[in-house]
């Protein structure tokens, strides 16, 4: 049914979109805290950074990739000499360019997680002897989880259809940066292969859908625990 | 002994100043919505931080801004009640009550009271409630639980604001007295902070009078509801009088109770509270009927002799009496209110320095009105 090459495609697909959601839930979650919680000077300077990949075209951010990240880039440099870690022309790469793009998704949707528990029980949790830290991890982020869902399920999604920074950033190499939607692109690219595009659009499709039914299974999870929060 | 000297502004024309010392066990922030009372109490907790001034607990400065002093919320050792109880939805019953026991315990205080869980847990009666899921209790129950949880994080002052103000009238006078109980079992000092005259006259011995952000007087209870000159702050509420009186016998047949005060003795439905036990007693204003002569023939269970004192007319329909009980010699004078008609007055040709009875029903007191001592 699917050839070598078409699971290739697919394995690639999801270990980019996992990868790339797991390394960014971190800061994504501690960016969210910050703007949901904290006030400091550039706060609105920082809000816009975070979600300038929302508005940016892709290519302008796989460009400014290219520049930073790439070989020769001040980052990329660095981490290459120091680490011996490569994001040019690597899946890794690939995992990079879409974790930037998802993250203005992903911050949004848990900060308005954040910001929906009530400040009041934070300081309930504060005068019974909790530091913030400990507030932020038995308080506020218990009672986040459904929006941390969201945020997860919308930043993966995003991932699975990244196309302008990753082709701009890591090209478009069979086996190692070419996720789906750059096959699908290629695909159109020669004639006659109608079939294999269709075949590779139902596959996007069934991905998408699992990946809704899994977040809102986690969500329903979280409500039973998290509860009344809502009301 | 708590001793506070804050300023907090918070615009132009906001701006929350107090300051008071006071020694009670407990302590009542009494004013009407707006006047700055929570800000006090959030300033004692830590949640609002003052512009300047200090906030010491015994000898302990939790805030003092000319020394750079501000500690953290969570090293104040200061528990809150508050109005909606906000426990944890997230977690157990047991878990809520277990969130600040835990971390008391890292924090080795002297002046921290003996908390056992197993006594609050039967003083409270919640031993039902510990399996229970947070979001399934009711209202009274939450309120158990959120006094419970922040007893047993050992604090050296237990804060209350409105605790009882989101409850029905049957709950209310259930929490109060667990109120009580829990100050005279663990020795809990409070500072409860409501605008219910009934609950402050209660369970107050201090309280602190506010109004529009300033604090009009610190005193005791007592004085505070029969001084004259407070009568615009408090006699908004309803008018009355506080008494101090102790239970000296119980009628078994018509389930009456019996006390004694400076004034003379009062009879009221029975109360289930050993004699001997002290009690204040708010008598208001509008159950006080007078009379030129002994009274024959009447179901009033209550006269009293007293002489006229100020008579208070405004002019309207009503007019309020002030009623000078015949105490004993060398006791302070004991002071009645009674609000009669105008009419009433000019009929009975009332003067100052009159003889007078003071005539009061048995059932104008409920249990509401009585705070108990042990």
């Amino acid at each position: 049914m699917l050839s070598k090459e078409e699971i290739e495609i697919i394995v690639l697909s999801l270990k980019v979109a996992l990868a790339s959601v797991i390394f960014s839930l971190p800061f994504a979650v501690a960016c969210a805290w910050a703007l949901a919680r904290c006030s400091f000077p550039g706060k609105t300077l920082f809000d816009a950074l975070v979600h300038l990949p929302l508005v940016l075209p892709p290519v302008v951010i796989g460009y400014f990739l290219l520049v930073t990240f790439g070989k020769k880039g001040w980052i990329g440099g660095a981490l290459d000499a120091w680490f011996g870690i490569t994001f040019a022309f690597r899946w890794t790469g690939a995992a990079l360019a879409a974790g930037v793009m998802g993250f203005p998704l992903m911050v949004r949707a848990i900060r308005l997680a954040i910001e929906a528990v009530p400040l009041r029980l934070e300081w309930a949790a504060r005068t019974l002897g909790a530091s913030r830290w400990r507030v932020f991890l038995t308080v506020t982020l218990p009672l986040s989880i459904p929006g941390l869902a969201v945020g997860v399920l919308l930043a993966f999604a995003r991932s699975l259809g990244e196309f302008g920074a990753t082709i701009t950033f890591v090209s478009n190499i069979p086996g190692e940066t070419q996720t789906l939607p750059l096959a699908i692109y290629n695909l159109t690219q020669s004639p006659g292969a109608d079939a294999a595009i269709l075949k590779l659009c139902i596959v996007s499709i069934v991905l998408s859908v699992a990946a809704l039914a899994a977040s809102e299974w986690v969500n329903r999870r979280a409500r039973l625990v998290g509860g009344s929060l809502v009301k | 002994m708590i001793d506070i000297d804050i300023c907090k502004r918070f615009s132009a024309q906001t701006e929350i100043s107090a300051k008071f010392i006071s020694s009670a066990s407990v302590l009542a922030l009494f004013g009407r919505s707006g006047s700055g009372k929570t800000t006090v109490v959030n300033a004692m907790a830590g949640l609002v931080k003052p512009d300047r001034g200090h906030i010491r607990i015994d000898d302990v400065a939790l805030f003092d801004s000319e020394r750079g002093i501000n500690m953290a919320v969570e090293q104040r050792g200061i528990g809150y009640v508050f109005q909606d109880g906000l426990l944890f939805p997230h977690l157990t019953v047991r878990q809520n009550l277990d969130y600040g026991a835990r971390r008391s315990a890292s924090f080795d205080r002297k002046d921290a009271p003996s908390v056992p869980f197993d006594q609050v847990v039967k003083l409270l009666g919640i031993a039902a409630l510990v399996q229970r899921d947070t979001p399934s209790l009711s209202g009274g129950e939450k309120q158990r639980i959120a006094i419970g949880r922040a007893l047993l994080s050992r604090p050296r002052l237990l804060l209350m604001d409105e605790p009882i103000a989101s409850l029905d009238s049957d709950r209310r006078s259930e929490i109060l007295r667990l109120i009580e109980r829990v100050r005279d079992e663990f020795g809990v000092r409070i500072v409860y902070v409501s605008h219910s005259i009934g609950e402050v006259s209660r369970l107050a011995d201090d309280v602190v009078l506010m109004n529009e952000g300033q604090v009009v007087a610190c005193a005791p209870t007592e004085e505070i509801f029969n001084r004259a000159d407070l009568r615009p702050y408090t006699g908004r509420f309803e008018g009355g009088a506080l008494i101090e009186a102790h239970a000296v016998r119980h009628d078994m047949k018509y389930y009456l109770t019996t006390f004694k005060f400076d004034g003379g003795e009062l009879i009221a439905p029975g109360v289930d509270t050993p004699v001997g036990a002290r009690v204040r007693i708010r008598v208001r204003a509008r159950d006080v009927t007078l009379a030129t002569e002994r009274p024959r023939g009447l179901s009033i269970r209550n006269v009293l002799e007293g002489t006229v004192g100020a008579i208070d007319n405004r002019g309207g329909a009503i007019v309020e009496v002030h009623v000078q009980l015949a105490v004993a010699d060398g006791s302070e004078a004991r002071e009645l209110l009674s609000r009669i008609s105008a009419q009433a007055l000019d009929e009975m040709q009332l003067k100052t320095g009159q003889p007078v009875y003071a005539l009061i029903k048995a059932i104008a007191f409920d249990k509401r009105s009585m705070g108990f001592t042990a």
